[in-house]
């Protein structure tokens, strides 16, 4: 099976600063994937790299099976980046920036698809609208309806949604979902670890330039975290130390990492034996910002998980 | 294929075009500036060549105008998309260097033709000079505001503050303008700056040009040519060079 993106082995350094420390993956046609990581993890490198705005010190990058660097320009073609940076070209109206750009790919009567994408990223009202005058929302979107004008087969989003509004970034993701549903592969980087949850099939983290996790976001969450029970027992009584040896204790509520729901009953069960009265008790999902926090703390996650 | 540079062609005319004010009329003030000033001080002291000083002056002022504006309007454009970040918009599609290079080259000498010819245009009023050889004129424009041009692409690569470029403009480019015979001919200077000024290439461009109107000048036409071609070549070899490294552009 074609892969859109394969990544091997790609390292970059800048200075004696090693950004990507040799990072491959292989991101199927069609997936949702996302590109998570801490403040300077490497993921706009990454990006950068693919993208052919900075060259690999090593490895290789291939979109649609061609080299980002001796094929540059079919690649470059099926690539769409939304960049993490705001900027924009202040000459030009929202419209002739985006005729502008799909001039640049080739495409010259591109009109009804660009009013399209301005009807999907709530942009009509300010097509003619000089990039100066827009919020920094709206310039934005206009930067993800730049990455869109050709149609690219894969669309990389680095961080769309940051200053973006509520309502809007329903409207953005409802349209990505739609382009993903359609066939376009999306890789996406964000700090908004629910919408990377929501969105993504699977998922990377970043670390220092490596890849510390790689699986689906499912698995991610089942195996990496399951349930937490969370308790405060009445009046000062203590838990039976068989109980407390598996359990963190944090301003009077003790915590249980469960592995599955079946084990609470047999929890409880010991509790009353105990004689332990319950006065607070919490069940909650693990999401992924437990999974991100995790595995950013124990690096040999990697080796656990991915053989 | 034509087609990515078509459009980034189109996006630098456009540019230089919706701020008109600054990047054609301003320059023009600037020239019939110096023009009223010199001719009013020299007009009744001098002439040139046999040609009366505010006639021969005006073929050296529109290239000087010209030159300086194809410099500025590459350097500028790009100094500004890379401080601005907009520079990846030219950077993520399929353009290669070549088409890149000509697309901003081609857009300085369009901005040094449509400075020189409002300068021209509005020098006609202080004096009618005649145009001899108008081919010579053209294709003298053509290869100063190439060249000039490709400096600029140079310059605007290089320099990451505005700062930065404006040095190179007031060290480089204004010396080389001005000290380039524009407003006397080299025969009036001492013998060591007449060998000075053999070495700079911006002399010849001006000299070239101004046959056309004239039919004279210091040194024979077409050695100017070869002079203004070898430097279109070169600096042209080394932008390209350049472009292809990604120097500064891509990282
Ligand atoms: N042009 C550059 N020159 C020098 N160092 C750089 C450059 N670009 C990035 N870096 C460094 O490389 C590392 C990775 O940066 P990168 O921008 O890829 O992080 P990131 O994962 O995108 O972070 P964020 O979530 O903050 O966007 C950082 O330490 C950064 O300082
Ligand atoms: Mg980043």
């Amino acid at each position: 099976m074609p892969f859109a993106v394969a990544v091997e082995r790609v390292e970059k350094r800048f200075g004696s600063l090693l950004a990507l420390a040799g990072v491959s993956l292989q991101i199927s046609e069609g997936e949702f994937f996302g590109l998570l990581g801490p403040n300077g993890a490497g993921k706009t490198t990454l990006i950068s790299c693919l993208a052919g705005l900075s060259r690999p010190s090593a490895g290789k990058l291939v979109v649609m099976g061609y080299d980002v660097v001796s094929n540059y320009r079919a690649a470059r073609r099926l690539l769409g980046v939304v960049p993490q940076e705001l900027v924009f070209d202040p000459f030009f109206t929202v419209r002739e920036t985006l005729r502008i750009q799909s001039g640049y790919f080739g495409i010259r009567h591109n009109e009804d698809w660009i009013d399209e994408i301005l009807a999907n990223l709530d942009l009509t009202g300010k097509a003619d609208t000089n990039m100066r005058r827009l919020s920094g929302g709206m310039k934005r979107r206009v930067l993800v309806a730049q990455a869109l004008v050709h149609k690219p087969p894969v669309i990389v989003l680095d961080e769309p949604t940051a200053g973006v509004d509520v309502e809007l970034r329903q409207g953005l993701w409802q349209f990505i979902r739609r382009l993903n549903r359609d066939g376009h592969t999306v890789i996406l980087t964000t700090h908004y670890l629910e919408e990377a949850e929501a969105l993504c099939g699977r998922i990377a983290m970043l670390k220092q330039g490596r890849v510390v996790a790689l699986d689906t976001t499912s698995n991610l969450l089942a195996r990496f975290a399951g349930h937490t029970l969370a308790l405060r027992l009445a009046g000062s009584a203590k838990l039976p130390p068989e109980l407390s040896a598996r359990a963190t204790q944090n301003e009077g509520m003790w915590t249980f990492r469960l592995g599955s729901l079946g084990e609470i009953e047999p929890l409880l069960a010991a509790m009353r034996e105990a004689g332990c009265v319950i006065d607070d008790l919490r069940l909650t999902q693990a999401d992924l910002e437990d999974v991100f926090l995790g595995v950013m703390q124990s690096s040999d996650y990697r080796k656990e998980t991915v053989p | 294929m034509i087609s990515g540079f078509r459009t980034l062609l189109y996006k630098e005319v456009l540019r230089f075009w919706k701020v008109n004010f600054q990047t054609i009329a301003a320059p023009v003030l600037t020239a019939v500036l110096y023009l009223m000033i010199f001719s009013h001080v020299l007009e009744a002291q001098l002439q040139v060549h046999g040609i009366a000083y505010t006639s021969f002056l005006i073929p050296g002022l529109v290239m000087m105008s010209a030159l300086q504006n194809a410099f500025a309007n590459s350097s500028s454009s790009l100094i500004q998309s890379k401080v601005t970040g907009s520079v990846i918009f030219v950077l993520l599609p399929p353009i290669s260097y070549v088409e890149f290079f000509f697309a901003y080259v081609v857009a300085a000498v369009l901005r040094a033709l449509m400075v020189a010819l409002g300068v021209l245009l509005v020098t006609i009023w202080f004096a009618v000079p005649a145009m001899v050889a108008p081919q010579w004129i053209l294709l003298f424009l053509v290869l100063g505001g190439g060249t000039m041009g490709a400096l600029g692409m140079i310059a605007g690569i290089w320099a990451d503050k505005f700062d930065q470029l404006a040095g190179f403009q007031n060290f480089l480019i204004m010396p080389l303008t001005m000290l380039s015979g524009v407003f006397y001919s080299l025969h009036s200077l001492p013998v060591f700056w007449q060998q000075v000024s053999r070495f700079n290439p911006v002399f010849y461009m001006i000299d070239g040009f101004r046959f056309g109107f004239f039919g004279v000048s210091d040194v024979p036409p077409e050695n100017s040519l070869a002079v203004a071609g070898t430097s279109f070549l070169m600096v042209s070899a080394a932008t390209l060079a350049l472009l292809r490294s990604g120097y500064k552009l891509r990282s």
